[in-house]
């Protein structure tokens, strides 16, 4: 056996021409995923926490690139040059013999991708707005003008309410007027308060990037702000009978002027029920006979001071 | 046991168990049938509907629900709807059942139809007990049916109900738009002794909530 055709020659023969493959395609491939693919991929830019999610999604998809190019590229090496070429060959292969240096550097790099991933999505997490999702009563990331008691708490409220088999939204701040359309001001710190008067939903702005679960007998918060106009799919997340599927409807992003146009013809159109409606509260909890909701307890203890907040 | 007992024994269970999944096959894509809205002129249609506390027949005599008069004035039990695109839907609802409370007062109130009568009269808000809704969430559509009095004095027991029993008419107006699906449901959880009161004939197509086709 010469020395060119020896094992270990061959093998960093065949290493190194699927390392040279790997890092083209991966020098071409992955600034594209980040540059191109990345402000294209979901949820969008409509808000700061879809932006965050956007981000998220991007940073994921640019480390992941590599990794996948170098799996296909060693999966289509080996179709194309490793394959049995002489059906009447059964002689073994030659042995896989350990490697000191090639494991520790394969479990060292993939421990460190990991443990990066690992960090920086426990940060994206926590961070930037709270990911826009629900936090419970009490969440942990909070914008500043945030406030767990009502009357020291400057963001706009929104109150979300699940039920079988649609959502309806209170603005606190508009003599609690109950609205079966989802209409928030643009460039303005919205606190979703989300709850449920049955079973367990889960109120999903996508285009917000605001998922945040509606527990019957819990407020769960979430903040957005939405960055331009326009409008946002709402789709419930949490499988809750029959006509779950059907649980959506169109929410609106408008400028605060045109807000407060809407929220007076809101008020007029439901004027007269708003006296039917049970105080504001951070949840409700329906009567025993399956009949109309009543203000329930929070974990804070209720509070039915109305903030009044403009945007 | 010879060959032919063997296979014999082999094949009948196979049959039977073939007819019980043929059977559970067509037992669940059952679909309420469909009763197309009449037409009173081009462009404009006629659905006339009932509302019973109990069907009185089928698997679930004792739930509440919702009868559908077809073209020849026979009434189906169905919750199944199609009307013409791009049309003007004039409903008329006779509520025979009584009524409870809403769980969400927001369901008070006649949203979409401003047209909306009862009994005859300008109807926009009820503020005492309601017997059902037809809500199309889509359309921004919602009107409550006042439930009859419980001391009424010739209730309906037994479906479909004759106008002589008492009842209200609910009367109004919606326009369609391009053809597709929507779904409606009463928003009076009156699925009694069900999760919520949501379960029951609020949970089953055919009773207290359906489909409402659109075709062009």
């Amino acid at each position: 056996m010469s020395p060119a055709s020896s094992p270990s020659n061959v093998n960093r023969f065949h290493l190194t021409r699927i390392l040279v493959v790997w890092l083209v395609l991966s020098l071409i491939l992955t600034p594209l995923v980040y540059f191109v693919w990345g402000p294209n991929m979901p949820p969008g830019d409509m808000a700061n926490n879809a932006k965050d999610q956007q981000f998220d999604n991007t940073v994921l998809s640019t480390v992941a690139t590599p990794v996948v190019l170098f799996i296909w590229v060693y999966l289509g090496y080996a179709l194309i040059f490793f394959r049995r070429k002489d059906a009447s060959d059964e002689e073994d292969g030659p042995p896989i013999k350990g490697h000191l240096g090639f494991q520790v550097g394969w479990v060292g790099l993939t421990t460190v991708i990991v443990l990066s991933l690992f960090v920086f999505g426990t940060y994206e997490l926590v961070g930037p707005n709270g990911a826009g999702t629900g936090s419970g009563s009490s969440p942990i990331w909070t914008p500043a003008g945030y406030s767990g008691v009502a009357k020291y708490n400057k963001l706009f409220q929104v109150q979300v309410i699940g039920q079988q088999w649609r959502w309806t939204f209170r603005y606190p701040a508009y003599q609690g007027v109950e609205t079966t359309q989802l209409v928030i001001p643009e460039g303005v710190q919205i606190q979703f308060n989300t709850t449920s008067l049955d079973v367990i939903h889960s109120f999903w702005a996508y285009e917000l990037g605001v998922k945040a679960d509606a527990v019957p007998g819990v407020n769960n918060i979430a903040f957005a702000v939405a960055e331009r106009p326009g409008t946002f799919q709402i789709r419930c997340a949490e499988l809750c009978g029959p006509l779950h599927g059907a649980m959506s409807s169109v929410g609106v992003v408008v400028s605060p002027t045109a807000f407060n146009t809407w929220i007076a013809g809101q008020l007029v159109l439901h004027g007269e029920v708003i006296p039917l409606l049970p105080p504001y509260a951070p949840t409700y909890l329906p009567q025993s006979d399956g009949g109309l909701y009543d203000p329930g307890q929070d974990p804070l203890g209720p509070d039915l001071t109305l903030p009044s907040p403009a945007p | 046991m010879t060959k032919a007992q063997k296979t014999i024994g082999v094949l009948i269970p196979l049959a039977l168990l073939l007819a019980v999944v043929v059977w559970t096959f067509f037992y669940l894509i059952r679909w309420p049938p469909t009763v197309e809205a009449s037409t009173r002129s081009a462009g404009v249609v006629d659905i006339t509907a009932q509302t019973v506390g109990s069907i009185g027949t089928g698997n679930h005599p004792t739930w509440v629900s919702y009868l559908v008069r077809d073209s020849s004035g026979v009434w189906v039990h169905t919750t199944t709807l199609q009307v013409p695109a791009n049309s003007t839907v004039h409903m008329t609802i006779y509520q025979f059942d009584s009524g409870s409370s809403l769980r969400n007062p927001v369901m008070n109130q006649v949203l979409g139809a401003p047209d909306a009568t009862l009994d005859g009269k300008p109807y926009s808000l009820w503020t005492d007990t309601i017997g059902h809704t037809f809500t199309i969430p889509e359309l921004g559509l919602s009107v409550p049916m006042p439930g009859i009095s419980a001391t009424a004095a010739n209730p309906c027991s037994v479906a479909p109900c004759a106008l002589s029993y008492d009842h209200h008419t609910v009367q109004f107006t919606f326009k369609t738009f391009g053809a597709t699906v929507y779904t409606w449901q009463c928003f009076v959880p009156c699925g009694l002794g069900y999760l919520a009161g949501f379960g029951g004939p609020m949970s089953t197509f055919g009773y207290m909530n359906g489909v409402l086709k659109v075709v062009a």
